[in-house]
């Protein structure tokens, strides 16, 4: 009896040491991998416990972490102003994922970035809990405020503004927007209905900043581009007579590419480019772009950013000037702005910021400068040149052809007294509606002042009726250059 | 062989001793779980290790009055492992919002109480022998309990509760005990029939049916809990002690597989036929498949315990640090991935120890008690204890299927640690009649001490004769 007895005990001791091996084999040998594993939110859930970085807007936090008792987690994410800074922020939610500087940001605002590894070791012994850092950005409050206000709501629009000489983005607003606090409620269920409800808004998706992320066609905004091809060019110069008849054939067609039927393009039937910049003929790019060729395009069009990688943080999609396959016709008609020539709002502000600054432009950044929980800035961004656009000369031949637009073309309506605004509007036909009326992309960009540029400024309204878009286009410019100069 | 027998001594000091540091580590993982989340009701610890301490030193009071020779390991390592459950509680408390711990507070006083009565009433185990049938008529009332319309309840899918006021009972562990005392007292009477009569087949000697008519009627019972109550681990629980008591009374190899067989056929059968044990086996196997972990009562407890688990590593995130309340029955049946989220591979391996060396004590008890049923009694407990350990830590460890027995005086969960303390109230009590020196006085019931194989068999030879 005894002996079973014993061998009972051997037994259960057999079982209990399988028992810690098996817990051996969890705990350590495959602990990582159990620590990869898709399924495991350990760390996300530990992230929601701890203190997040700021996200700043002249110092002052317009996301940030603030201590709850919801009894899920530690701290709920803040956003303050959020319908101003949606697109910007994105969001930090359990439920709905994090987007835009939230998530490019998150190496940052969590502290686990290797810049932040002294103070993650530091932690330990001191027993205090990582923080992250906090990231200030270059917009200023008060252009974003201004550039909010000035878009109309109901519209579908975008407004950039950026330094030329920096590449820094002072600011960046779309309508219509969203409150990012109802996304970034911890209830998993009242942030999959607040995402419902956002996602049945009209024109808003909540992953996307349209000022980087919708691609549209520029319309004649894209001149800037092509003539800067054709001035590059041996074919023309600013005394170049041009032909500008009211309508021409497409190359192999029976379609025709025709001036704008109210404008006063058709006052002249030959002009130099300073008539056709100013009132935005379109007869003439028909003939440059056949001189000029879809290689001379494609080359311009790279150099201002077209088809390239850009990260602001958040990721730039890449504008499109596609060079496949692509017919004379089709040639004459991106040249315009309009078949597959599609374009971010940035890319457009990119135009103007290379004019502005001599060709150059510098690289957009939003990013001011990166501080530790201890108030040491560990990263500070300087200007960084993104690409050599065009030669100083024929930024300077375009610096002056985009004067006509605001004193006497198609910009007059954003002019503003005191202030030497240089600019270019565009207007890229997206249909018609069935009574007739004309719905388009409106778009002005440019920069002031001519001598010493400050600010670039782009506005983009999509999907709008013509007459609404051309007006509230140069109004919202209008605004946003008594903001900037204060008049 | 002969075994070599020194003076007996009581040790009760040392027991004193082992149980302050018994109640050193509660107060310390009480204090820890505490400060780590701030809890400013920092007072409370001292009540409950207050608490704490008089319950135990009743039964150590009882033990220097009538036991005083019981072994002083069992009692402080019962203290430990339930101080550190409650301190978990607690902890899960504070994350979760809930009063758990109260509650196993008062539960651990009832049974504490209970298990003293136990001492103080039964003071000789050998009289539990006298109930042996009226044991296995307590198990069937036991067992049928919860079937019963209006007291019974199904929670968790198992039909295994009765609602007696305010409280819900699982009278199938108080079952544990009286099946353990039916299978001791029976065994003890009628082992040499069992073992001598009967046809010889092959090389099995196979008993007498109406030798083993009553122990085949409790094995049916517990077999009838898997498939009418569908608690799949009580059902291993009590097929794992109607084997071992066969076992340790025969101490024949052949039974063990003969029983092991059955269990595997069981186990299959069951897999294949009944729903719930199919769906268990099914998420055991297939754990991390992403569809099988976001179904309902699919993997993710179990596999949210082994991300706790691993979260812990070696050292563990400290009591309070880590986030243990993320998986589901936290603080019962997944407690030991609580304790290896927040105490790390290295606490937790303590805690296993301390069963393991529970369960050894509780074993030498066994060894050393002078009666066959003591030793079958005690043997029975012994395994019980060691046997809801081993299959709730495989079942949090993925070794085989997840179920839900409780982790003994840990988990959440008044019966159980009812039950578990009256286990450990006739443990003590059968160690000390063990170790207690010899009176030389010999009841009728009693029987002497067996020490050795040879002289049993030589006994064996004398009474065919």
């Amino acid at each position: 009896m005894n002996q079973a007895i014993k061998r009972v005990w051997v037994a259960l001791t057999a079982m209990f040491l399988i028992c810690l091996g098996a817990l051996s084999y969890i705990q350590f040998f495959n602990a990582e991998t159990l620590n990869d594993n898709a399924l495991n939110k350990r760390q996300l859930f530990r992230e929601f416990d701890l203190p997040r970085g700021a996200i700043l807007v002249d110092g002052k936090p317009i996301a940030e972490s603030v201590e709850t008792d919801d009894g899920q987690f530690n701290y709920q994410r803040k956003y303050t102003d959020p319908e101003l800074y949606a697109h910007l922020t994105g969001y930090y939610s359990l439920a709905n994922g994090t987007t835009q500087l939230e998530s490019e940001l998150n190496d940052w605002l969590t502290g686990s970035s290797s810049d932040l590894l002294f103070d993650r070791l530091a932690g330990m012994f001191t027993g205090q809990k990582a923080e992250g850092a906090s990231v200030e950005l270059t917009i200023d409050g008060k252009l974003q405020q201004a550039a909010y206000d000035a878009i109309p709501d109901g519209l579908r629009a975008s407004v950039v503004v950026t330094d030329p000489k920096t590449g820094e983005i002072l600011s960046m607003v779309s309508k219509p927007t969203f409150d990012t606090n109802d996304l970034a409620v911890h209830s998993t269920s009242e942030a999959a209905k607040n995402m419902k409800k956002i996602s049945e808004i009209d024109g808003l998706s909540p992953y996307v900043n349209p000022a980087i992320g919708d691609l549209v066609s520029p319309g004649s905004s894209f001149k800037i581009l092509s003539t800067v091809a054709a001035l590059e060019s041996e074919h023309y110069d600013m005394n170049t007579v041009i032909k500008n008849p009211a309508s021409v054939n497409y190359p192999g067609s029976s379609n025709t590419m025709n001036n704008f039927y109210e404008g006063i393009c058709g006052r002249r039937s030959e002009a130099t480019l300073e008539f056709i910049f100013a009132q935005s003929c379109n007869t003439p790019y028909m003939e440059i772009s056949q001189k000029l060729g879809l290689e001379k395009f494609a080359d311009v069009t790279e150099r201002f950013g077209f088809g390239q990688q850009l990260d602001i943080p958040q990721s730039v999609t890449p504008s499109q000037f596609p060079t496949k396959d692509i017919t004379a016709a089709q040639l004459a008609q991106m040249a315009i702005g309009q078949y597959n020539n599609k374009v971010t709002p940035l890319q457009m502000n990119m135009a103007a910021m290379a004019i502005a600054n001599d060709g150059v432009i510098m690289k957009p950044n939003m990013v001011k400068k990166v501080t530790a929980p201890d108030l040491r800035v560990i990263e500070e961004p300087k200007p960084e040149k993104f690409s050599t656009a065009t030669t100083p000369e024929v930024a300077a031949d375009l610096k002056s052809l985009m004067k006509g637009p605001v004193q006497s073309g198609t910009a007059m309506n954003a002019a503003v007294p005191g202030v030497d605004l240089r600019a270019k509007t565009g207007t890229a036909q997206v249909k018609t509606l069935e009574d007739g009326t004309p719905i388009v992309n409106s778009w002005i960009t440019g920069f002031a002042p001519a001598d010493d540029p400050q600010v670039a400024i782009t506005v983009t309204i999509q999907q709008v009726d013509y007459n609404t878009g051309h007006n509230t286009a140069g109004a919202i410019m209008k605004k946003m250059v008594e903001a900037v100069f204060n008049k | 062989m002969t075994e070599v027998q020194t003076a007996p001594v009581p040790r009760r000091n040392l027991e004193l001793l082992l149980l302050l540091l018994a109640l050193c580590v509660g107060g310390a993982a009480f204090f820890l779980v505490g400060s780590a989340t701030e809890d400013n009701d920092s007072k409370n610890f001292l009540i409950q290790m207050g608490i704490m301490g008089a319950l135990a030193l009743i039964i150590h009071v009882l033990l220097r009055i009538f036991a005083k020779y019981a072994d002083p390991v069992i009692l402080p390592i019962t203290v430990a492992l339930n101080s550190l459950g409650l301190a978990m509680i607690h902890r899960i408390d504070l994350a979760k919002g809930t009063s758990q711990s109260s509650r196993q507070l008062m539960w651990t006083a009832i049974a504490i109480l209970v298990a003293a009565l136990v001492l103080w009433a039964v003071k000789d185990h050998r009289i539990l022998r006298r109930f042996t049938y009226i044991a296995l008529l307590a198990s069937i009332v036991l067992l049928l309990l919860p079937l019963i319309p209006f007291l019974g309840a199904t929670i968790n899918g198992a039909r295994i509760w009765i609602h007696v006021g305010p409280f819900s009972l699982q009278p199938g562990e108080l079952a544990k005990i009286t099946l353990s005392i039916f299978f001791a007292g029976y065994l003890s009477s009628n082992r040499d029939l069992i073992l001598m009569a009967g046809r010889k087949v092959g090389p099995l000697q196979l008993p007498r049916m109406r030798d083993m008519a009553p122990m085949v009627i409790a094995w049916l019972l517990s077999i009838g809990v898997l498939v009418v109550q569908r608690d799949l681990g009580s059902a291993i629980l009590f097929f794992g002690l109607f084997i071992l008591m066969i076992y340790v009374a025969t101490a024949r190899i052949s039974w063990v597989i003969i029983g092991l067989l059955m269990v595997v056929v069981g186990g299959v059968f069951a897999a294949l036929t009944m729903g719930h044990v199919e769906r268990r086996v099914n998420v055991w196997l297939n754990a991390f498949d992403p569809e099988i972990y976001q179904a309902r009562g699919g993997s993710a407890q179990i596999v949210e315990g082994l991300f706790g688990m691993a979260d812990g590593g070696l050292f563990g995130t400290g009591l309070g640090g880590g986030s243990p309340y993320r998986v589901p029955l936290a603080n019962s049946d997944m407690i030991i991935a609580s304790f290896g989220e927040e105490i790390g591979l290295i606490g937790v391996t303590a805690i296993v120890l301390l069963f393991m060396l529970l369960v050894s004590r509780g074993l030498r008890a066994a060894l050393g008690a002078r009666d066959t049923f003591g030793k079958l009694l005690a043997s029975g407990l012994a395994f019980t204890l060691g046997l809801q350990c081993v299959v709730i830590i495989g079942g949090v460890t993925r070794l085989i299927p997840l179920t839900g027995l409780a982790t003994p005086f840990m988990a959440a969960g008044g019966s159980s640690l009812l039950a578990n303390w009256i286990i450990i109230a006739l443990l003590l009590l059968i160690s000390h009649n063990a170790r207690r020196p010899m009176s030389g006085i010999v009841g009728p019931t009693d029987e002497i001490a067996t020490p050795s194989t040879s002289r049993l068999k030589d006994r064996k030879a004398v009474t065919n004769q």
